[in-house]
């Protein structure tokens, strides 16, 4: 009897699917994400997946009380008879190899109309140059690397405040409390050796050494590694008053524990976002870096808020904390849904018009940026972050003071 | 003087490390010929039975060890007998597909079942660290160091002490002739396949302690296993010893005195140094 009804209504649902399908290709626009959902950076990816399904969900469905977000309170896109979003999802696996031949493939064969990612920027690296070869928008939320927006490309867009933005925050916080009478005259870099450790370090030394900052020692090491007692040992050796770490999630969570291992801090720790943003890195390593100074572009505001709102319903989602990096995917994918929208039309060539016509206010965004507006190399002109601070388990703004919750507290505490 | 003194202790318990997760994998290509491609996938499951049994049952590695061990030498006995046993019979891609396959099935169940989330043990499970003057050394790190002899030392007399040790020692050199003198192959591969994922399951249980756990920290594991047993001498359990720890040392040392970028670089050349003099390795057999 159990069997039998799981027949007809299996019969009927598929009855059901074929009838609804010509109707559900013309309803549905596909946009590719490219996201780490394997390899060491998975569970950041995965945070990320997750805010773009719920950024999703935002722009298909109908919240009036979100509506301060464009297309939150309409369902789907208004400009195209309501269509609704679909996000196909693809694994980049940590390698600039996988990120290509997935782009690849979500243009050929999914036949998306835009694509976002990919997280790592040495692999938004290889998958935007796919999009560019196709003559497919790409948005990158999140990558910072520098040379991104500097390859001359036509289709590419990014988002996220860069490095250099972040380099003259830790630059000014830095004079600040030496202003304030606080010895600050060794400063250390330690970062992983891709595209992004690299390319972040470089942009902070150069950023530094214009407002007369010298960098005393720098420490390269491979994200992938087993042990870190050395780089802290190199550290403790030469005792800098400040350290900056560019690291992703694993490296992270070792450094937190070798550090307390070894018994050494600095009177200021800065990372640089990523790894040391991660939820995961939150949940398991935030009682050993106490004091931790890091960057965000996402902190919930007042209840009632556009951000409080999103922080709940992201909360009640995944169980975790939206974080930094997550926010900015999911205003990633606002920004193409408002472009497609403007565009009317899923012609890629359509989106990158409205893509480059682009102008939302900060009061219209997810994040705290002071808007969206795309330069003619692709880079949003408006974005900024807030300093923030690891205290009690969790990061709060301290920094600019008109956007801070809480008193910036050091020296630096630990464990 | 006294940072460098730390370094090479550092060291030297981080190839202990080594050594400990090597052992299961060159006791199962000892007694058998085969490579284990999931071996860093048993080492990454270990370290979660670690995690859950500090959750659910509160307890620390005397707990957590012999509860790994017997649920890896169980998963070991298994894999043999569903997978092991059959491609065994095929030619050596097959082996190695076959292990690789189970090592990704192994790795996305883990993902599956766990989600990527990263996970660590409270760092104070065992308490604060040793202090010897300036030098620092973590209780869970010693603990593993310490574990790593007596394990390499316990596998090395089962295998050379004891009758179980001769017969599977019988199986690995002739399987047909072993059969003639009454040993059933099948059952000697079994038990080597559980001794080694018995010891692996001890090694997940005691880096669970340091490192952080995750489905993909096998990967990251697993690299350094092939090249310490290769160093070592595939099948040789003290080789895996002596290989973990000269890794462990040219690490720490490499990384700290050159640079951490360039430590691997290091270690490669040395592994390529000696494979070129003594091809099986610093103790293997021809």
């Amino acid at each position: 009897m159990v069997f039998k009804i799981g027949r007809s209504s299996a019969a009927s649902l598929l009855l059901a699917v074929i009838a609804a399908s010509p109707a559900a290709a013309q309803d549905k626009i596909k946009i590719g994400a490219i996201y780490p959902l394997s390899g060491n950076a998975a569970s950041a990816g995965n945070s990320s997946k997750a805010a773009i399904e719920l950024a999703a969900e935002i722009i298909n469905g109908a919240y009036p009380d979100l509506k301060a977000l464009p297309l939150a309170e309409t369902a789907g896109l208004p400009n195209l008879k309501g269509a609704k979003i679909e996000v196909v999802f693809a694994d980049n696996q940590g390698t600039p190899a996988a990120g290509q031949n997935q782009a690849l493939r979500l243009i050929s064969e999914e036949k998306v109309v835009a694509l976002i990612g990919a997280y790592q920027s040495g692999i938004t690296v290889t998958a935007s140059a796919m999009a560019e070869k196709y003559g497919i928008p790409f948005l990158t939320p999140e990558s910072v690397a520098a040379d991104l927006t500097e390859r001359g490309f036509k289709w590419f867009f990014r988002s996220t405040p860069v490095a250099s933005d972040f380099a003259r925050s830790y630059s000014q916080l830095i004079r600040e409390q030496k202003t304030a009478g606080r010895k600050v005259e060794n400063i250390a870099i330690v970062n992983e050796n891709t595209e992004y450790g690299n390319s972040v370090s470089k942009v902070i030394k150069d950023v530094f050494a214009k407002d007369g900052i010298a960098i005393t020692q720098q420490i390269a090491y491979s994200a992938n590694t087993t042990d870190v007692q050395p780089q802290v040992l190199q550290l403790k050796e030469k005792n800098p008053d400040v350290v900056i770490f560019i690291s992703y999630t694993s490296d992270a969570i070792l450094y937190a524990k070798t550090m307390k291992d070894l018994n050494w801090k600095p009177a200021i720790l800065i990372a640089d976002d990523a790894g040391f943003n991660d939820p995961s890195f939150v949940k398991t390593s935030g009682s050993l870096v106490e004091g931790l100074i890091s960057r965000s572009a996402f902190a919930p505001g007042k209840p009632g808020s556009v951000s409080a709102i999103i922080y709940d319903m992201y909360k009640k989602k995944t169980d975790n904390d939206l974080d930094d990096a997550s926010a900015r995917a999911m205003q990633g994918l606002l920004i193409l849904a408002d472009a497609i929208n403007r565009a009317g039309s899923t012609e890629p060539a359509k989106i990158q018009a409205a893509l480059k016509a682009t102008d939302l206010k900060a009061e219209q965004l997810v994040v705290g940026y002071n808007g969206v507006k795309f330069d003619e190399k692709g880079q949003n002109v408006l974005g900024s972050s807030l300093i923030t601070q690891m205290t009690a388990g969790k990061y709060v703004p301290v920094w600019p003071k008109d956007k801070a919750t809480n008193e910036m507290v050091l020296p630096y505490k630990g464990w | 003087m006294s940072t460098l003194l730390q370094v090479i202790v550092s060291g030297l318990l981080l190839g202990a490390v080594y050594a400990l997760f090597s052992s299961g994998l060159t006791l199962i290509w000892g007694m058998m010929n085969v490579v284990n491609f999931a071996h860093g996938e048993f080492v990454m499951l270990a370290m979660y039975v670690a995690f859950m049994v500090f959750t659910s049952l509160g307890g620390g590695p005397a707990v957590a060890m012999p509860i790994a061990a017997m649920v890896l030498a169980s998963l070991g006995v298994a894999c043999y007998f569903l997978l092991v046993r059959h491609i065994m019979k095929g030619p050596m891609l097959a082996q190695i597909l076959g292990t690789f396959g189970l090592a990704l099935f192994l790795r996305y169940s883990a993902f599956w079942y766990f989600g990527s989330d990263f996970r660590t043990l409270p760092d104070t499970i065992l308490g604060p660290p040793f202090i010897i003057g300036d030098l620092r050394i973590d209780a869970s790190r010693l603990l593993a160091g310490v574990v790593a002899l007596l394990v390499t030392l316990g596998l090395h007399l089962i295998l050379t002490r004891t009758s179980l040790g001769s017969r599977m020692l019988a199986v690995s050199e002739d399987a047909t002739a072993a059969q003639l003198m009454g040993i059933r192959p099948e059952h000697m591969q079994a038990a080597a396949w559980a001794l080694a994922a018995g010891a692996t399951g001890i090694a997940g249980a005691l880096i669970a302690m340091f490192f952080y756990t995750s489905p993909t920290v096998g990967e990251t594991l697993a690299i350094i296993a092939f090249v310490t047993v290769s160093l070592g001498g595939f099948g040789s359990v003290p080789g895996a010893l002596v290989a973990g720890l000269l890794i462990g040392l040219v690490e720490s040392l490499s990384a700290y005195l050159i640079g951490p970028v360039y430590k691997d670089v290091i270690v490669y050349i040395l592994f390529v140094l000696v494979l070129w003099v003594r091809p099986q390795g610093l103790m293997g057999k021809m």
